[in-house]
């Protein structure tokens, strides 16, 4: 069948196609529909894990069953599951293990653009990179197939451009005659005690040179030679690049990216007059390629930060560029909270506070733009606790007040914990607020164990974050209403001013989460003009649903956008003359 | 089929439904037999941020997205958006918008203010540009909500596919239940080019 699939789809259906039995992952964009895409197909265990080491340990754990299993998480998710992943390397699988690494060049939405083809070398790692959705489906197959055969986790890597474009697919069954699934007691393979795990090293470095060898044959490496004036050594989007932009080029197309085949790379080399390696971010196969002794060009001409573009690559060639257009320097529109959203009130009272807030990853990012302008610091996922009890250690006893650290529900629970249990147990003074929405919102509403619900929407145990927290060792646990200004102000005041660890936990659901009677939208709200006075209180929240609007003279009032308004009331809160009320 | 491939860029801001309209050309295109492919980011660009779709089809596409300079129709789903993306159209580009003006946060907050007379400065630099009442059309076609279909009523006018495509992949794409509406602000939109 023909369908037009993203790479995450053409992922999921070439995961199904090869017969995998679990998959589990932890959202994170570009990688999140791999998951929510597998949900579609039948007799497979498909669920969000709390974090992607205990998504990877899963799919091991599968795989030692002897099922195939499927792990998918961005690229800053393999540093989570990097633990698991080096020693995987070493026990080798028994069903087919497939890794997805989802990258993210030009930091659409990470916080970093870490280049995880270091990791293939770095674990030892077999490492397969689809150039488009078709490939991501065959590639899928083919490295359950490598896995397999070579006794190996195999990585697939694919970036945001590869994940997030769709391009034509063509479908085929499943395969059938896999192997049942089994226990099977093989200590000298699976319990990695130093005297296993010594002899299994030899064997790892033996199947990467067996790996080597069958690259040189394999299908997905090819040599297609046109004008041999010019050679470029390619693999994912930068082959659609380099096809677009350099059409009569040479091309060695990689699909597997780790180990090189170092006889076909030679071949190559000798066919062209001036040969090129064009990829993103890190001079990965560059560098590989000179250790073979083959004079090459790539980041002297090509960027190493950013994602390449058709553009980029006509400049790196000294091309001839269309000549732009000139246009006005216009106001930038970056992404914001949404209107309603229950962050809102508590970014807008620890700026207020003056509070030092050590931040996390999620929607709540976004409290660190202006007008609410209250984060400091976001390294990853969960370092808010860590950072916040770092900090309290070096500041006087009156700067230790200020330090507060904003985490969601589902980073909480990701990463979290471990730091609020070192906080307590190690009496650091810092104050927590665990921004609860029951929703993993930034990357598109993915249950998690707070939500009562499972990837499929199966109901579930609901984890209680206050029983949580107290069982961690904190004393001062309170619930707030941040919709309700005046006490979540004194909540923070209070428990900022406690020289004792302490957690707030909000209470209001994320404004997009669909399920019935969760969130419950309030009647929208709007201001009267003749009351207004143009004092500005309520622009101070940032909502997108309060417009100001410059009057004649130069004396302007805010006004609401009743379509945006999500009833929450936060501004209500804000207004001196009680302009603001309910539409009838 | 010749060797050209046919751009066509989308632009907007998170929530107009720029993503499904993409998708429903794609499907149309695919379905007229075109290779066809698509790409646009996720995530963070979705929080009311400006979003941009590619769309690139002919007998054979190979970067998903559009060359810089080389996109041939402009969808823009709201004024200062479609002006900001018109440095990545061709000279000879043809360009359909949406007359809605949504104000950007710094505007919102009365920190900058939205620039006048958006509509004159396409027309200046593209004199047969379109501008198209979406919101109007949708609720004559009976919801406010399907402006985003008038629009590719509009382009489906400017692109190579029939209008028998147009209707499949809009079948496939949106619920039962809005599909009425949803044939009638593409119609009204097919009209108001022709």
């Amino acid at each position: 069948m023909r369908e037009i699939l993203s790479g995450n789809e053409a992922i999921a259906r070439g995961a199904y196609e090869a017969g995998i039995k679990v998959a589990s992952a932890y959202p994170g964009t570009p990688s999140t529909e791999i998951l929510e895409s597998i949900v579609q197909y039948e007799n497979i265990d498909a669920s969000w894990a709390p974090n992607e080491k205990v998504a990877l340990e899963v799919a091991i754990g599968a795989s030692f069953g002897g099922g195939r299993a499927l792990a998918a998480m961005k690229h800053v998710g393999v540093n989570v599951a990097a633990d698991p992943l080096f020693t995987l390397s070493y026990t080798g699988v028994k069903g087919g293990l497939v890794l997805v690494t989802a990258d993210d060049p030009e930091l659409h939405s990470s916080q970093n653009e870490q280049d995880n083809r270091n990791y293939a070398k770095f674990a030892k790692i077999p490492m397969l990179e689809p150039a488009d959705s078709q490939e991501c489906l065959d590639f899928t197959r083919l490295a359950f197939e490598i896995s397999e055969r070579f006794d190996t986790p195999v990585f697939l890597r694919t970036t945001t451009r590869i994940s997030h474009s769709k391009s034509i697919v063509r479908t085929s069954d499943p395969v059938t005659g896999l192997p049942p699934a089994g226990l099977e007691r093989k200590a000298a393979k699976y319990v990695m005690l130093p005297g296993n795990a010594r002899v299994r090293h030899r064997i790892v470095e033996q199947r990467l040179a067996e790996l080597a060898a069958n690259a040189e044959n394999l299908e997905i490496n090819r040599i297609e030679l046109r004008d041999i004036s010019i050679g470029v050594i390619t693999s994912g989007i930068s082959y659609q690049y380099v096809r677009e932009v350099l059409p009569k080029a040479s091309v060695l197309k990689l699909g597997m990216v780790y180990p090189l085949p170092e006889k076909m790379i030679r071949e190559f080399a000798g066919k062209v007059s001036s040969l090129y390696v064009v990829e993103e971010l890190d001079p990965f196969l560059e560098e590989q390629i000179k250790c073979l002794g083959i004079d090459v060009t790539g980041k002297s001409v090509l960027p190493i930060c950013g994602e390449l573009t058709p553009g980029v690559l006509r400049e790196s060639f000294r091309m001839e560029k269309p000549d732009f257009l000139e246009i006005d320097r216009l106001p930038a529109r970056p992404p914001n909270m949404c209107p309603g959203c229950p962050h809102r009130g508590v970014f807008f009272s620890l700026n207020k506070l003056g509070a030092f807030v050590t931040g996390d990853i999620g929607c709540y990012t976004l409290g660190f733009m202006p007008p609410l302008s209250a984060m400091d610091t976001c390294v990853c996922m969960g370092a808010s606790i860590g950072n916040a009890t770092g900090i309290s250690k070096v500041l006087t006893p009156g700067d230790q007040k200020k330090v507060v650290a904003v985490i969601g529900d589902s980073t909480f629970l990701h990463s979290g914990m471990t730091g609020l249990l070192d906080m307590v147990y190690n009496k650091a003074p810092a104050t927590v607020i665990i921004l609860d929405n029951r929703i993993t919102a930034m990357t598109g509403r993915q249950e998690n164990p707070a939500s009562g619900y499972t990837l499929t929407g199966e109901e579930t145990f609901q984890v209680d974050f206050s029983s949580l927290v107290r069982s961690l060792g904190v004393k001062n646990i309170r619930a707030i209403d941040p919709y309700n200004l005046e006490e979540t102000e004194k909540a923070i005041t209070e428990e900022m001013n406690r020289p004792e660890p302490s957690v707030i936990i909000t209470s209001r659901p994320c404004v997009l989460i669909k399920r019935p009677g969760v969130f419950k939208r309030g009647a929208p709200l709007e201001i009267d003009p003749e009351i207004c006075k143009g004092c500005r209180e309520c622009v101070k929240l940032g909502c997108p649903a309060i417009v100001w609007q410059t009057g004649s003279g130069g004396k302007g009032k805010a006004f609401i956008d009743t379509l945006l308004c999500g009833g929450c009331d936060v501004c209500t809160q804000l207004c001196k003359f009680m302009a603001i009320r309910a539409t009838k | 089929m010749n060797d050209t491939v046919t751009n066509i860029l989308l632009v907007g801001v998170g929530g107009q439904g720029i993503l499904v309209a993409s998708e429903i050309i794609s499907e149309a295109l695919m379905l007229a037999g075109f290779d066809v492919k698509k790409s646009e980011v996720h995530g963070m660009a979705q929080r009311g941020g400006s979003v941009v779709s590619h769309v690139r089809f002919g007998a054979k596409v190979y970067s998903p997205i559009i060359p810089e300079g080389e996109a041939d129709i402009l969808v823009g789903f709201e004024l200062l958006e479609a002006y900001r993306y018109l440095p990545l159209m061709k000279k000879s580009a043809r360009i359909v918008v949406n007359n809605l003006r949504i104000n950007p946060p710094s505007v919102s907050t009365g920190k900058e203010t939205y620039p006048e007379g958006i509509d004159g400065k396409i027309s200046k630099l593209y004199p047969d540009s379109i501008f198209i009442d979406g919101i109007e059309l949708a609720k004559q076609a009976g919801n406010a909500k399907t402006a985003n279909t008038v629009l590719l009523g509009a382009l489906s006018a400017l692109s190579g596919a029939d209008e028998e495509f147009w209707l499949n992949a809009i079948e496939k794409m949106v619920p039962g239940k809005t599909l009425e509406v949803n044939k009638k602000a593409f119609e009204l939109g097919k009209n108001s080019i022709a």
